[in-house]
């Protein structure tokens, strides 16, 4: 296939739209209040105002945002990691009565759409004590039936060799879990630990629902209450779009190639 | 550290050793590998889809038993209709628009060696970004007084337009009045369509170059050598190789449509009748009408929709997809 200048045309328009909106955020972030907000197209500010980051941080109390989805997001992918390991293990490598069953009801759970469940859960969290804790921003998460169906997916993928060979050497499921399968499926366990900081990350409408109080909130619902107060200027505002955005981008490039190349694939044909 | 590596596997011996007991039955240590994610799973999303339909049973405000009173009232609540409409009018724009969209993007991106992935993280980055974050820079550039797109548009001589507050028909605006206002989705809403499509295909476009890179290339090059275009290449060749992922983010991405919260609501922050979807409309009753039994019936009915929607397309799309 002949590369044609046209195919690249085409990609780097494309790309533009993709990439305009956050080249325009931080170019707006690093201007003053003024230059933001004159009715000018002037892409780059005159002297760039890096004074902007520090005050858009005491705008709003964003280091307690910060602290609290932190600390969701990291147990939540550590637990669904674990959880996942342990059970994708289980589907896909262990013979049990009832094995099938319980794969079907996992099954079930990932196609339960969560508004139904929104409702519902709120009253069972408020029930259990946990309105306005992290205990409910955290344990509803901790396993993901999504997750669990990457790994048996990978797991199932491995040959049997490596699974026969450890058993005759007398290695018990959970040292050979641990130390032999667990490093062999990286690409999924990778993969789903993003995933799931992304969605913990990023996530909104259950954070705002089981939680009340200002030291309890996350950064998502932090940047949208920041965003419509009225007389916050659009340079400030770019600036914390750009602070919630960063870690994330982050992540992405650090994980980018063993999650792009090797895992999605597994995942979609597996 | 290679000593707490020593201690952990001493620990994991030990209770491999204890396992080793049940050495005959795997279901023991089955259950245990099992549990966590089954009594999570089964907690916090199985059994509050029963709890969903039973309290959707009951007037929650008064206290009452109410049969199948909350399911009448959706269906005479003109409200109701009117965010099952804008739900509609959502899925019906996002979903066949941002297939084709990443399907062309793909496609072309296949077509090329150097900077491959250069472009596909570019396409990539809106996708791991917040939908609130990005909608947040979104509402900036479609700001009816100085935001930049309006700012260009007055540039090159168009009307500026009121965009994510714009309640008029996207066809009423485009056909200058000559079709009703109430007619089509609003402009409002198409914005978010825009947005949505621009946020999610960077998901479709990955996976459409997996299932890319999986066609044989003989295929392809067998089929030019006989003289097929282009186009006949694609139409004859790829898509009905491809139609397995496509079935995939089809059914992915219809079920999702239904489910857009996060940009409804970062982009209008007060919802108007035109920008309410079916998600927004479940949020309103819970969270500001206190009315949690209704709320909940209409989350059944969603979630009906839902699985019947999946279904139709099991059965009708299902049946054209091509598996070796």
């Amino acid at each position: 296939m002949r590369p044609r200048i046209g195919t690249y045309a085409l990609l780097i328009a494309g790309s533009l739209v993709s990439v305009f909106p956050f080249v325009w955020m931080l170019t707006t972030s690093l201007k003053t209040s003024r230059e933001a907000s004159a009715p000018e197209i002037d892409l780059l500010p005159q002297t760039l105002q890096w004074a902007n980051y520090t005050n858009a941080l005491y705008a709003a109390p964003f280091g307690v945002y910060f602290y609290n989805t932190l600390i969701v997001a990291f147990t939540v992918m550590t637990s669904v990691v674990i959880t996942s390991l342990l059970a994708g293990y289980a589907f896909a490598r262990l013979e049990f009565r009832g094995r099938n069953v319980m794969f079907a009801f996992l099954l079930a759970t990932m196609m339960v759409p969560f508004e139904v469940t929104l409702i519902p859960n709120f009253l069972l969290v408020r029930d259990l004590g946990w309105y306005n804790t992290y205990a409910a921003l955290i344990v509803p998460w901790c396993a993901s039936a999504f997750s669990i169906f990457l790994v048996r997916q990978s797991f199932l993928a491995l040959p049997n060799d490596f699974f026969e060979a450890a058993r005759v050497d007398g290695c018990g499921h959970l040292r050979f879990l641990t130390w032999i399968a667990a490093p062999l499926v990286k690409p999924s366990l990778v993969t789903i630990a993003l995933f799931s900081f992304l969605g913990s990350y990023n996530s909104l409408i259950w954070p705002i629902v089981v939680t009340s109080s200002e030291d309890m909130r996350l950064i998502q619902y932090g940047l949208t209450i920041f965003g419509s107060e009225t007389g916050v200027q659009t340079n400030l505002l770019m600036c914390a779009s750009t602070i919630v955005i960063l870690p994330t981008v982050a992540l992405y490039f650090l994980t980018q190639r063993t999650f792009l190349d090797s895992a999605l694939n597994a995942g979609i044909k597996g | 550290m290679s000593a707490l590596v020593r201690f952990v596997d001493a620990g994991l011996e030990g209770l491999d050793i204890i396992l080793d007991r049940f050495h005959r039955r795997q279901g023991v240590i089955g259950a245990l590998l099992l549990s966590p994610s089954l009594i999570i799973l089964g907690v916090f999303a199985f059994f509050p889809l029963l709890y969903a339909i039973y309290i959707s049973l009951f007037d929650t405000r008064r206290g009452i038993y109410n049969g199948a009173g909350n399911y009448l009232r959706a269906f005479n609540e003109p409200e109701f209709w009117r965010s099952v409409k804008v739900t509609f009018y959502y899925a019906i724009g996002t979903v066949p628009l941002s297939l084709a969209i990443s399907f062309t993007i793909a496609w072309l991106l296949f077509r090329i060696v150097f900077a491959r992935s250069f472009f596909r993280t570019l396409y990539f980055l809106p996708y791991v970004t917040s939908a609130v974050a990005s909608a947040t820079v979104w509402r900036a550039l479609l700001r009816p007084q100085s935001g930049l797109i309006n700012l260009l548009l007055i540039n090159i001589g168009i009307e500026p337009q009121k965009w994510l507050i714009e309640p008029r028909g996207v066809l009423n605006i485009l056909t200058d009045g000559m079709i009703p206002p109430a007619i089509g989705p609003s402009l409002a809403l198409c914005c978010i369509i825009a947005f949505d499509i621009w946020h999610a295909s960077g998901f479709m476009i990955v996976v459409f170059l997996a299932g890319l890179s999986s066609i044989p290339k003989q295929l392809e090059e067998g089929a030019r050598l006989d003289g097929a275009s282009t186009w006949q290449v694609i139409r004859h060749v790829s898509l009905p190789l491809l139609s397995p992922t496509i079935f995939f983010l089809l059914i992915v991405s219809a079920i999702k449509s239904f489910q857009s919260f996060n940009s409804f609501y970062a982009l209008v922050s007060a919802p108007g009748d035109d920008t309410q979807n079916l998600i927004v409309y479940i949020y309103a009753q819970f969270y500001q009408n206190q009315r949690i039994g209704y709320g909940a019936a209409v989350a059944v009915l969603m979630c009906a929709a839902i699985v019947l929607l999946t279904i139709v397309q099991w059965r009708f799309v299902g049946r054209k997809v091509h598996y070796e």
